[in-house]
């Protein structure tokens, strides 16, 4: 657009084309909100013309997942409880890339309320896998991440709460980033588990995850655990690994259910980042195997209390046959939530609960403590952890919704990430039986340019980058 | 650890969850399950482990006491399902409780 070799409407008339063309098998998309979207082009078109100063993002085409309120966008968190939700503002997140010059496409789809490993949770429809319609895309933010996978988007946002941004861009075969908790501003995400959710991009290469991390990051007075830490994603990018010590921990590499493809081609990622000339170094995570449990106990009694909220009064769906106040509650939340969020506010109800507190919650919160303690010790003999994402690649629709602890099991290796704080990135390594393959990168809080650049390293050294799917 | 339907129909009923019927059955087999999984942290001595709530460094940050403008009344109730006078509308709150 620089070049003057197109400009934002073409490119946005484009992405409008290919979503028309493809999201009737994908899914990916909620909502479209073309008629903004073109005016938003408009501006930005103006200033290439013009030779205005321009932002980091100018008239780049931008998917959101339907947690992000967007100012008088229809934003439901996946839910039915929230149809007809019109939020009065946006998220500190959408107003920094709308300052950046980014062009708000459509909302995508979720599972509700981020809960969930494959977007077959959402309430309105399942989203499909560009790279095998009968796969899942992963999830939550499994919208977001097949709208990049199929060319349907150029960037989009996801959150992460466990692994709900790493996972499907695994699944998907494109970058996905879960920053540091507390760099970018939670401010306008519709909240899951507040202690761990964080707001990250989706793009189809590393530097283009670096570039939207710069511009989101970065202290807001709106949400006191936004963090005042420097932001530089950018200055050694392409700094290459030369020097770093890659940590690799067995109780990732061999962990249960892991498939021998995915494995494979994270076996062979790892020497090729040896070969680029990082040192690798074997480090310990013990309480792995804890972590998941610890995780289905916080996360779920956050959710209980989060959702607490959603009451049929305010806002949102509202049963409009109830005859009292505390039948408005159970007959909106009966009908408005499906059953995985019932399952979640029931588990996490129970363990905050007279008589199961110690027994569940503190108990979580105390190896909550050892997890992050297993990161801290690793960390000192390492600069980055490198691992699959997920054990899996895309599995069948269906293939684990009548067994909610399997879906769970998805999130092993991401989930740690989230317990203890930590930025990760997932990129493309290959692909097992023509699915893609994740690779993760774990960096110590606040390193996210760590992170970011073994990611890029990879990307250089091997030469596998994100693709679209083929149609 | 598993849970009692009698359980589930209490747990629903402090997040004030309405079931459906032999949702309370569906859900004492599935909890229980998960439950069964969690058991293992009961596994670890935790005894001299501080609880972690949070996990960056940061202590209560305050921003500056500055004015700004906020949601007007209208905006404020512009998604409410019902309301009345400028305020949101309730169902009777007078009933017994179940």
């Amino acid at each position: 657009m620089r070049r003057r070799e197109t400009t934002p409407s073409e490119l946005l008339e484009r992405q409008l084309a290919d979503i028309e063309a493809r999201d009737g098998e994908v899914h990916a998309y909620l909502r479209l909100t073309p008629k903004s979207a073109r005016a938003q082009a408009a501006a930005a078109d103006q200033r290439y013309a013009r030779g205005e100063p321009l932002g980091p993002l100018d008239g780049i085409p931008m998917a959101v997942k339907d947690v992000l309120c967007v100012d008088g966008v229809e934003t439901t968190a996946g839910s039915q409880i929230l149809a007809g939700y019109h939020p009065p503002y946006d998220a500190t997140a959408i107003a920094r890339l709308r300052a950046a010059g980014a062009v708000f496409v459509g909302m995508t789809n979720c599972d509700e309320f981020a809960m969930g490993s494959s977007t077959e949770n959402s309430g309105y429809f399942p989203t499909h896998n560009p790279w095998g319609l009968d796969r899942v895309p992963g999830g939550s933010s499994g919208g977001s991440a097949a709208a990049v996978a199929a060319g349907m988007a150029v960037l989009a946002l996801g959150t992460d709460t466990g692994g709900s941004i790493r996972q499907p861009a695994a699944l998907c075969g494109v970058v996905g980033m879960k920053p540091t908790y507390g760099r970018v501003s939670r401010y306008g995400l519709i909240a899951f588990a507040s202690s761990l959710d964080q707001i990250g991009p989706f793009t189809r290469s590393v530097t283009d995850a670096a570039q939207v991390m710069q511009v989101m990051a970065g202290r807001d007075p709106r949400d006191a655990t936004s963090a005042a830490e420097p932001v530089d994603m950018l200055s050694e990018l392409e700094a290459g690994v030369e020097g770093l010590r890659i940590g690799v921990a067995r109780e990732y590499s061999e962990v249960e259910g892991l498939e021998p493809g995915v494995r494979a081609r994270v076996d062979e990622a790892v020497l090729k980042l040896e070969g680029a000339g990082a040192e690798l170094v074997e480090v310990a995570l013990p309480h792995t195997d804890y972590g998941l449990a610890a995780y289905y106990i916080v996360a779920p009694a956050e959710a209980s209390s989060n959702l607490a909220r959603f009451d049929g009064i305010k806002y949102g769906a509202s049963d409009p046959n109830a005859q009292t106040l505390v039948e408005t509650y159970l007959r909106t939340r009966r009908q408005g939530f499906g059953p995985e969020v019932r399952r979640r506010i029931m588990l996490g109800t129970y363990a905050l609960s007279s008589g199961y507190y110690d027994a569940y919650y503190l108990k979580a919160q105390k190896v909550r403590t050892l997890v992050a303690r297993d990161f801290a010790e690793a960390f000192r003999d390492c600069d980055a952890i490198v691992s699959a994402t997920s054990p899996t690649v895309a599995f069948e629709l269906g293939a684990k919704t009548g067994d909610p602890l399997a879906m769970y099991l998805c999130d092993v290796l991401t989930l740690g990430g989230n317990l203890a704080g930590l930025p990760g990135i997932s990129l493309p390594c290959g692909e097992a039986g023509g699915l893609p393959v994740g690779l993760q990168v774990l960096a110590p809080q606040w390193r996210e340019d760590v992170a970011l650049r073994v990611a890029r390293a990879y990307e250089m050294a091997s030469g596998v980058t994100a693709r679209v799917a083929p149609a | 650890m598993t849970l009692a339907r009698e359980q589930v129909r209490h747990v629903a009923w402090l997040a004030r969850l309405g079931l459906e019927e032999g949702e309370e059955e569906f859900y004492a087999q599935q909890l229980s399950g998960i439950l069964g999984h969690i058991d293992r942290l009961q596994q670890l001595d935790t005894e001299d482990i501080p609880p972690t709530a949070q996990v960056v460094e940061v202590i209560n940050p305050l921003r500056d006491d500055v004015p700004e403008p906020g949601l007007d009344q209208a905006e404020a109730l512009a998604g409410a399902p019902a309301q009345q006078d400028g305020y949101f509308l309730v169902k009777a709150i007078q009933e017994a409780e179940p």
